[in-house]
């Protein structure tokens, strides 16, 4: 008795869903997608508005789509990883694509997707694990310095380029004559007060720039002589002179110095564009990071999609990511949220970054510049073991000691794990 | 203290009800348990349970995800937490047996890292800390140093925040245990700390303690007219942890003058008037009637602020991150970091097994301490 009770109840459920859907088939079927819920709205209302448009452009699949909290959706992801409740569709940060992809809860990309979307995308907008592909992206974001053009005259200070961007003598001679000027009390903001992620997205590039790097990528599992070789220490050293000259606040209260006009530099990514140029306007002048000797460096990867090992319908799961890799889609994300569009076709849509469009530069510091962080499952300890040390190097730790325990922290992991399925 | 009030009123329950006890004899002890069931149960799947977990995953290098299966590693991770182990650096010498000096007229040692790697013996081994004895040099070493470094932490800030959180609620419940008008305003207000985020606090104290920015610097500048420079509260390795300390005691001892408030109020007040005709004073009365008064309610605060103050955690996380230079990591943030930012649940449930062993042993001894004065 009481099963048939709850039998009718679901038949009536099931009556009032399909009811207000309206003419759902029977052979629709349905398919999960998780996404973080981010601040940013404009980038989830996109998103529903592209999940509505799939689905009622077909009648096969149907898209659910459900929101995790920020700041606890990794660990939401992992749980529901080790408890084998994973979505069809989930959305991830870019660096963690590999780990989720060696534990084998993603599948590889190519043959799912059509080949001509993956081959459309910039080089960012994919994340990859041993040469295979397991997440795609719509966006990108791009690492810039940010001036004025008032500052920039008054100090006689060169506006850097594309072409010829700052070296460091430039940025050194440029934060000394503007700390010298008292103008300035610290003369360049670069939010070291942010946490976790940022560490590594913001200053691994100016690491990689001075020839060093988190790890040997040759082999992704050792470090030695590659993070605390000479070039890893000249890094060191340079960061660290920046809070010992107070040209950077070592412990900022908040993230407006630029905006207030407190600090006449801002490295920090794209993302700040619309505030910065709101406030600044014509004044504002976006320059390409600095280069310290190997070329200019910024970091690649945003939030991507990708499709689970334990979804029952990949053809649709993919039949959506197609969906959203197609140009209107694409320029549709970045034309709501200022973010770089991940495909040149995409780019050409929108009005800021098509080729002479205002925000061009960014695509192409993207497409330039943009180094990966280390495809490796070892990421999440690479990351952490990064920020915990850069932050005792800004805090006046020896540079040296500092390199040589992050290297013995990232081997003792890596080899605790065999390697992360790479050959020690 | 819980469990002990619990056991007095049983007692009176009992009491009370023995006549009808006599007559109707209910299985008594089927019964205790039936009610203790619930709470039982919760406590067996939320806090047994987990902790055996933990217990066996300490022993294995079980991570969180992973393909590799789990494997048994017996104590490598308790080996790698406490291991701790020591050498003898003599000074580099050139070839005319001269010692070598820096520019600063310091003696030069090979360089650590380099003899520990050559050694076998020292393997994983890192420094903790070193001094000098004359010319050579003995250094401490230790496998996790972060990990001995977050203990000496964690204690350091219980044995400054129980006495200064304990104090300061003392002080504020004998403030607003006066019948005085509109006296809940302040109760409300005192209070109002515990009822805020922690989050919240800790980033709202955070632009208070900035050093070029922060209210409190400004303070003391003008009122020591310049004399004291700015301090980096939440920048400089010795003043870090003190300032979490203060901002952590004035969050949370309002609960604890909420207690005090209530043991002050079961003092009864003939105490005080006998004490004053027999001619004591303020101080009298507080030293000889209250704290005598409120020795059963000292010693719960003293034991929960203790065992809270254990678990410090947000306040590192938002304010500082354990740093600067890992002087405000704490055992519970050290076992968050490396169990779910690294992924390694393993060494993170071994850290909490050595963490559970290290708090009930304090707890007791406090127990044994306070019981002990009891009896004289």
């Amino acid at each position: 008795m009481k099963r048939m009770n709850i039998s009718l109840l679901s038949c009536a459920v099931m009556t009032t869903l399909t009811f207000s859907v309206g003419s759902v088939m029977a052979a629709t079927s349905e398919i999960k997608l998780w996404r973080h819920e981010t601040s940013n709205i404009k980038e989830i209302e996109v998103n529903k508005a592209t999940i509505d448009r799939f689905n009622q452009s077909q009648t096969k699949w149907h898209i659910t789509a459900e929101m995790i909290p920020e700041g606890s959706y990794t660990q939401t992801v992992t749980a529901a990883a080790l408890a084998g409740d994973l979505p069809c569709i989930l959305d991830m940060d870019q660096p963690v694509v590999p780990n989720f992809a060696w534990s084998g809860y993603l599948r590889p990309l190519e043959g799912l997707l059509s080949q001509d979307a993956l081959d459309g995308l910039i080089g960012s907008a994919k994340g990859t694990y041993k040469g295979k592909v397991y997440s795609v992206g719509q966006f990108d974001v791009a690492l810039a310095l940010f001036t004025r053009k008032s500052i920039l005259e008054k100090y006689n200070l060169r506006q850097a380029t594309y072409v010829q961007p700052w070296t460091k003598a430039e940025l050194l001679d440029a934060l000394a004559k503007l700390k010298a000027s008292g103008e300035f009390q610290y003369p360049l903001a670069m939010r070291t007060g942010w946490t976790g992620e940022w560490y590594s997205y913001g200053y691994a590039p100016m690491l990689q720039s001075f020839g060093a790097d988190q790890i040997d990528r040759d082999n992704y599992v050792t470090s030695e002589g590659v993070l605390n070789g000479e070039a890893g220490l000249a890094w060191g050293t340079f960061f660290q002179g920046l809070f010992d000259k107070e040209y950077v606040d070592r412990n900022p209260s908040d993230d407006k110095a630029f905006v207030q006009g407190r600090a006449a530099l801002d490295y920090v990514g794209s993302w700040e564009m619309a505030n910065h140029s709101e406030r600044w306007g014509d004044d504002l002048v976006v320059m390409p990071v600095p280069d310290f000797g190997g070329g200019p460096v910024i970091g690649g990867g945003s939030w991507q999609w990708g499709i689970t090992q334990s979804c029952a319908n990949p053809e649709g799961a993919a039949a959506f990511v197609d969906f959203m890799l197609q140009p209107e889609e694409i320029s549709a994300m970045s034309v709501a949220t200022g973010m770089i569009p991940s495909s040149p076709e995409a780019a050409e849509l929108t009005e800021h970054y098509q080729v002479s469009g205002d925000w061009r530069f960014f695509y192409d510091f993207s497409a330039a510049f943009a180094v990966l962080r280390p495809a490796t499952p070892a990421y999440p300890i690479i990351s952490s073991t990064f920020e915990k040390m850069a932050r005792n190097i800004k805090d006046g730790a020896d540079v040296q000691d500092a390199l040589d325990e992050a290297v013995d922290t990232i081997e003792r992991n890596i080899s605790d794990n065999k390697g992360y399925g790479f050959t020690q | 203290m819980n469990a002990s009030t619990s056991v007095n009123s049983s007692d009176t329950l009992t009491v009370s009800s023995g006549r009808s006890a006599e007559t109707r004899r209910p299985p008594r002890k089927r019964y205790v348990f039936l009610m203790s069931a619930p709470a039982l149960l919760g406590l067996f799947m939320f806090m047994v349970l987990p902790f055996l977990m933990a217990l066996g995953m300490s022993f294995t290098d079980q991570r969180l995800l992973s393909p590799n299966a789990t494997e048994w590693v017996g104590l490598r991770n308790y080996d790698r937490l406490l291991n701790i182990s020591w050498l003898v650096q003599e000074p580099v010498s050139d070839a005319d047996n001269h010692l070598k000096q820096t520019a600063d007229g310091e003696l030069v040692y090979p360089r650590l890292r380099s003899v520990l790697r050559k050694n076998p013996e020292y393997k994983e081994f890192k420094e903790f800390t070193h001094w000098s004895f004359g010319d050579k040099r003995v250094v401490l070493l230790a496998k996790d140093p972060s990990f001995i470094q977050s203990i000496i932490n964690t204690l350091l800030f219980v044995i400054l925040v129980v006495p200064i959180q304990c104090g300061t609620a003392l002080g504020l419940a004998l403030l607003i245990n006066q019948k005085l008008r509109g006296i809940f305003l302040f109760r409300t207000v005192f209070f109002s700390p515990v009822v805020t985020s922690i989050v919240v606090v800790s980033i709202v104290w955070s632009f208070l303690y900035h050093k070029d920015l922060g209210l409190f610097n400004h303070y003391l500048n003008a009122m020591s007219f310049g004399l004291i420079g700015p301090v980096d509260w939440l920048g400089d390795p010795d003043w870090a942890m003190p300032s979490i300390v203060l901002m952590s005691a004035w969050q949370a001892a309002g609960v604890q003058m909420l207690i005090f408030l209530a043991g002050l109020q079961g003092i009864s007040g003939d105490l005080y008037e006998a004490a004053e005709l027999d001619g004591a004073g303020p101080w009298g009365k507080f030293v000889n009637v209250t704290l005598p008064g409120l020795k059963n309610t000292t010693i719960f605060v003293v034991i929960s602020t203790t065992i809270q103050a254990f678990g410090l955690f947000t306040q590192v996380d938002v304010m500082t991150r354990g740093g600067p230079q890992g002087s405000t990591s704490t055992v519970m943030y050290h076992a968050v970091t490396k169990g779910f930012r690294e992924q390694d649940i393993a060494y993170g449930s071994a850290i909490s097994v050595i963490f559970f062993l290290a708090i009930l042993a304090i707890a007791l001894l406090q127990k044994r301490f306070f019981d002990k004065r009891e009896d004289a």
